[in-house]
């Protein structure tokens, strides 16, 4: 029974460790890699694609969300990113179900839902998060896409 | 402004029944992996996998867990601030029945040494969703559809 107590244990550890780790990645946003060829990666042309959905790029900044019917994290990140895009002038929220544009998920290679990727005004993906995100969160990737933009412009 | 596909969601649930509920069979699971390989752990691990059936079938509202919520944690609590779609913990019962059920299969077949490791590994799942509401939908949906053929 001891070996099944030190199992339990050991189980319970993982359990938490995977939590924190779990934890720390949920609605992070992280700035995309600027690749010196500024084509389109993986053929996904952003413009095209919110057109498509019957919109177009925000003049300070889009929130293009990747959302799954079975994810639950994708309505309440939807709630806060639709609540910033109300809040703030030129700033658009666009949510698009993956079994609708599968082609999205390999063009992306993205892993979970909800997929955030933060397009700047002339539609290139300057930020990207993925999973719950809070309002704070949807904050600071906003400010994230200006300031790479600023950054650029003086470089 | 939020342009929202709208589909025709069913009727929100509270959100907080799947996670008690998660919370109730990682205990079980607990325990299953406390008698470890034996016969006592099979028959338990069954009685898991027979609730998940249910969740899976009709959605989280139709176990057994999320009829004790229902009873004898909601009344305590106040009204949830929003409702929640059922759509994600049904494909969260759906994948517990998965795991658990290799489990099963494989200690009614004789190897018993695979029911604690199922127990195990649907225990991190149910503890993850009690105690911090990691959605399995959110994680698991894509690699499911990447492996199905053709999709």
């Amino acid at each position: 029974m001891t070996m099944q107590w030190t199992a339990l244990v050991a189980l319970l550890v993982v359990t938490v460790a995977l939590a924190v780790g779990w934890r720390a990645t949920q609605g992070r946003a992280r700035t995309t890699p600027q690749v010196a060829d500024a084509g389109h990666d993986g053929g996904a042309d952003w413009a095209d694609v919110l057109a498509s959905a019957g919109t177009t790029l925000g003049e300070r900044a889009t929130f293009l969300q990747l959302s799954a019917e079975v994810c639950s994290s994708c309505r309440s990140t939807a709630r806060t990113l639709g609540d910033l895009a109300a809040a703030t002038p030129g700033v658009v929220h666009v949510e698009i179900d993956v079994d609708d544009r599968p082609d999205l998920v390999r063009a992306t290679r993205m892993l979970r839902t909800p997929t955030v990727l933060v397009l700047d005004p002339d539609g290139a993906e300057a930020a990207r998060a993925s999973g719950a995100m809070t309002p704070a969160q949807a904050r600071t990737a906003l400010t994230a896409v200006e300031g790479a933009r600023t950054a650029g412009r003086t470089s | 402004m939020t342009d929202n596909r709208t589909t025709t969601a069913p009727a929100g649930i509270d959100p907080r029944g799947p996670r008690v509920a998660a919370g109730v069979t990682a205990v079980l699971l607990a325990v299953v992996v406390l008698l470890g390989a034996s016969q006592a752990a099979l028959v338990l691990l069954t009685v898991v996998a027979v609730s998940f059936l249910p969740g899976a079938v009709r959605g989280p509202q139709a176990t057994w867990q999320a009829w004790l919520f229902r009873v004898l944690v909601r009344p305590r609590l106040g009204p949830p601030d929003h409702l929640e779609d059922p759509r994600p913990p049904r494909f969260a019962q759906l994948v517990g029945l998965v795991v658990t059920a290799v489990g099963v299969v494989a200690g009614f077949a004789g190897a018993l040494a695979v029911v604690p490791w199922a127990a195990a590994v649907a225990f991190v799942a149910a503890a993850l969703n009690a105690a911090v509401g990691l959605c399995l939908g959110c994680e698991l949906y894509l690699l499911g559809r990447r492996l199905r053929p053709s999709a």
